[in-house]
């Protein structure tokens, strides 16, 4: 998994590229978390156009970027989901959560 | 007797996710699958394996089975480990249900399997380890267009 992060402002826009498994998690994770270090950032975007596969391990580590960012009173989009990623995401019910765009 | 079986058998190590998911994916391709279905069988595949190495064995050292079997248009998948085992089966399937809530885990790994697969059916036993098995039909609509593309 790559992680491209760009900041702006109270905006972060994340761009993952690769496979969204438990085995990426962690480092997508950490890679996000250290993005949001900076508690100014309220708007995360996720840009998931270059992510072929992701299960529920993905899902996981959205609902945490959630949590983190609802607790800021911000909130997390989800842009360019492939078919078969935006399936999950919709079965899961995360679209109550985040933007979907 | 199936038409065809393969049997697979790995190191719970995270790195294997892709490859079991890859594997039954390309047994499956067999059947002329649409690409979504190929989608939901690799989805539930990563889900059963990484439920092994993450609750079966806790992320140490054990061995999975992967078996694929396939009968006419049905495919057959289990997933096997001897880790620990499931103390409340019925629990453990709710979803949203995690018992390592501390990591980020959605809960959603059952329900992901139970969606995507006509069948699921688990059993387990605390200190034995666990089985999975995942059937799901495959539409012949996939083949249908490839033999109208052959004509």
């Amino acid at each position: 998994m790559k992680i491209i992060g760009t900041a702006e402002g109270k905006k972060l826009y994340v761009h993952l590229i690769g496979e969204l498994d438990h085995h990426s998690a962690k480092k997508t994770r950490d890679d996000i978390d250290r993005l949001l270090m900076n508690s100014y950032i309220t708007e995360l975007t996720i840009d998931m156009k270059d992510v072929s596969f992701m299960d529920s391990s993905g899902l996981g580590v959205i609902l945490g970027r959630y949590k983190i960012l609802a607790e800021r009173k911000g909130s997390v989009r989800i842009c360019g989901a492939n078919r078969s990623v935006d399936k999950i995401l919709r079965m899961s019910g995360i679209y109550s959560l985040v933007e979907r765009s | 007797m199936f038409d065809n079986e393969i049997h697979l058998s790995f190191m719970s190590k995270s790195q294997n996710e892709g490859f079991a998911r890859m594997v039954a994916s390309s047994f499956v391709s067999q059947l002329d699958p649409t690409i979504e279905e190929l989608s939901d069988i690799r989805t539930a595949v990563s889900e059963a394996v990484t439920n092994a190495v993450i609750h079966g064995y806790d992320n140490k050292n054990g061995t999975i089975y992967m078996d694929c079997y396939c009968e006419g248009k049905t495919v057959t998948i289990t997933i096997r480990d001897d880790g620990n085992g499931i103390d409340d089966v019925e629990l453990a399937m709710q979803p949203f249900y995690t018992s390592k809530p501390n990591l980020d885990r959605s809960g959603m790994g059952f329900s992901v399997m139970e969606a995507f697969m006509d069948k699921i059916s688990v059993e387990s036993e605390p200190n034995v380890g666990t089985t999975v098995t995942m059937v799901k039909t495959i539409d012949s609509s996939g083949a249908y267009v490839k033999e109208k593309q052959d004509e």
